[in-house]
């Protein structure tokens, strides 16, 4: 697993420079009277994969929702900061969460498939956004299960209900769902936690292929997950309970996991708590 | 240590005492009577209806009873047609006006108030199922009726009028069963429509709609059933003429309020034919159980 530490060098704009798809600054998020998140800052590279880590409850997935809005969703919630994405505000006035939500597509902890066929679920964000002819329709359900490396499997199943899969198929058609709408990032939530190890590795490889294209972040409570997927790590960590979290450390993968800055990095990686 | 553990009497287990068992036993065989009594009940009536009303087929003749065009019953006409046709139009009507009206208070229920209206609606739309029917059609009859009369002419007795009525009085059934409908989707699937940038309206229409289609099918029929079956307020309102429909605003009659009509003074096969009336009652009302029944096995089946 060693050489995937040696990550590849991130994609760089025009300047040369790293190219940042995602930029947060000063990020504070309430549930009501609840401080969850405070002070976070961080410049996410495009076309690479992101980690976060930190131990239970410590706002890495909600810090993740914060990115596509799906925190709206939720009564009584309240971000203040800025969330750059491509250089716009996302929670800028005027601004749609559907349609950041359509450019950030998201992969949950439990495998979520509409009850309804293989087919259709892969076609469901196509047609919300205006594709009705079959022809292409097929063409993109096609596509998007082989990114997912799901099409040898489902391609004489098509008709059959998603809730038929395995938890791991479940996963894949899940990615295949958001990959239809062409997303430019993808925030995965723990997306291996719920399913066998097997259907893991071909999630973490799917990962590897995918992140030529797509900004890739993903929540996950797996260190060597995360060593071994991901380009950069950031550490969160709620010191206290009834505090907000914060950002501890963010940097390359192989530097947080070989020589963290940061002391309490260190004992969470070596499995000192958490 | 070990030999003071070691030491100690070994412990018989307590035998179950005589009255420990009694009582278990009793009560075991009290709630079984409940059951049974309840189940009796219902196999009871059947077979009384039954009893009762099984000689108009032979004295009437099936055909003239379920074919008949007239019900006359001083000239021996027995026809319940209309009346059979009477109870499908006023339910059907109940049924289209109704249904949608109650799967939108559920969808709005579940998916779009905000929990303080929801606290205010809930019990509102609950509240509804514990008004007696009898003013359900004392309402329509002086408030609903006059306003029928004005669009249709006549005295406003007829099935527009049942139609406004039923279609209030079924809104908590079907409301609150497809809310739990709605209510058993889950949450996953949700957020997984709202971050494919799916709209609320979107999400509602072609996935939590569908997912719960088996559960807000069921909730129509249970409907069905209580507008099929609704007798006081229809009787206030519909004008029971035993005629075929003509029209929304002209007296029709049904299977129920026909009973309640005839009753009073039936006799000989007059009366004998009012409880063929019910046992037809009886078989449309379980054939629609027997409907749910089978749907909610086929929604455990496609889990």
């Amino acid at each position: 697993m060693s050489e995937t530490l040696a990550c590849p060098a991130p994609a760089t704009g025009a300047d040369g420079a790293p190219e940042v798809k995602i930029t947060v600054r000063d990020l504070d998020f309430y549930y009501g009277d609840f401080h969850a998140l405070t002070g976070i800052s961080c410049d996410i590279k495009a076309r690479a994969v992101t980690a976060f880590i930190g131990p239970s409850g410590c706002g890495k997935s909600t810090f993740l929702r914060c990115l596509n809005r799906m925190n709206d969703l939720i009564p009584g919630t309240r971000v203040d900061g800025t969330v750059l994405l491509d250089g716009q505000d996302v929670y800028g006035p005027g601004v749609d969460p559907v349609d950041l939500r359509r450019r950030v597509g998201m992969i949950f902890q439990q495998p979520n498939p509409f009850p309804m066929s293989i087919y259709d679920n892969v076609a469901y964000g196509p047609r919300l956004h205006g594709v009705k002819k079959k022809s292409e329709l097929d063409d993109i359900v096609r596509d998007s299960l082989e990114r997912a490396n799901l099409w040898k499997e489902v391609k004489d199943i098509l008709d059959r209900g998603g809730l038929t899969l395995s938890g791991g198929q479940q996963q894949r058609l899940c990615i295949a769902r958001v990959l239809a709408v062409q997303p430019d990032v993808l925030l995965m939530d723990e997306p291996c936690s719920a399913i066998d190890p097997t259907s893991v590795q071909k999630v973490e490889d799917l990962m590897a292929e995918l992140k030529s294209s797509v900004t890739i972040i993903i929540v996950t409570h797996n260190m060597q997950q995360a060593a071994r997927t991901s380009d950069e790590t950031a550490f969160f960590l709620q010191e206290r309970s009834g505090e907000p979290a914060v950002l501890v450390e963010f940097g390359r993968t192989a530097d947080i996991f070989t020589s963290p800055k940061d002391k309490r990095t260190e004992d969470y990686i070596t499995g000192r708590f958490g | 240590m070990s030999e003071t553990a070691s030491e100690q009497p070994r412990q018989q287990l307590k035998l179950m005492s005589r009255s420990t068992y009694l009582k278990e036993a009793a009560l075991k065989n009290l709630f079984l009577l409940c059951a049974t009594m309840a189940v009796a009940g219902v196999v009871l009536i059947f077979l009384f209806v039954g009893w009762r009303g099984w000689p108009v087929f032979a004295e009437v003749g099936l055909g003239r009873f379920l074919g008949g065009r007239e019900w006359l019953p001083t000239e021996g006409l027995f026809g319940i047609l209309p009346l059979l046709v009477g109870s499908l139009v006023v339910t059907l009507g109940a049924l289209a006006l109704g249904a949608p009206l109650a799967i939108g208070a559920a969808v709005f229920l579940s998916e779009i108030a905000p929990p303080r209206v929801r606290a205010v609606v809930r019990p509102a739309v609950e509240l509804l199922a514990g008004v007696p029917s009898v003013v359900y059609g004392f309402f329509g009859l002086l408030v609903i009726r006059p306003v029928v009369a004005d669009l249709t002419g006549g005295l406003g007795f007829g099935p527009l009028t049942a139609w406004l009525i039923l279609a209030i009085m079924i809104v908590p059934t079907i409301a609150t069963l497809t809310e739990d409908a709605l209510g058993s989707v889950p949450d996953g699937i949700r957020e997984a429509s709202y971050a494919m940038g799916a709209t609320t309206w979107q999400t509602i229409w072609r996935v939590l709609l569908p997912a719960a289609k088996i559960g807000i099918i069921d909730a129509v029929i249970l409907g069905m059933g209580r507008a099929i079956g609704e007798t006081m307020a229809v009787l206030m309102v519909v004008g029971n003429a035993p005629v075929f429909f003509r029209g929304l605003g002209k007296p029709i009659s049904t299977l129920t309020s026909q009973i309640v009509m005839d009753m009073p003074y039936a006799s000989g096969t007059h009366r004998t034919a009012l409880f063929g009336l019910a046992i037809i009652l009886f078989l449309i009302s379980m054939g629609l159980v027997a409907l749910v029944r089978g749907l909610s096995r086929l929604r455990e089946e496609s889990r």
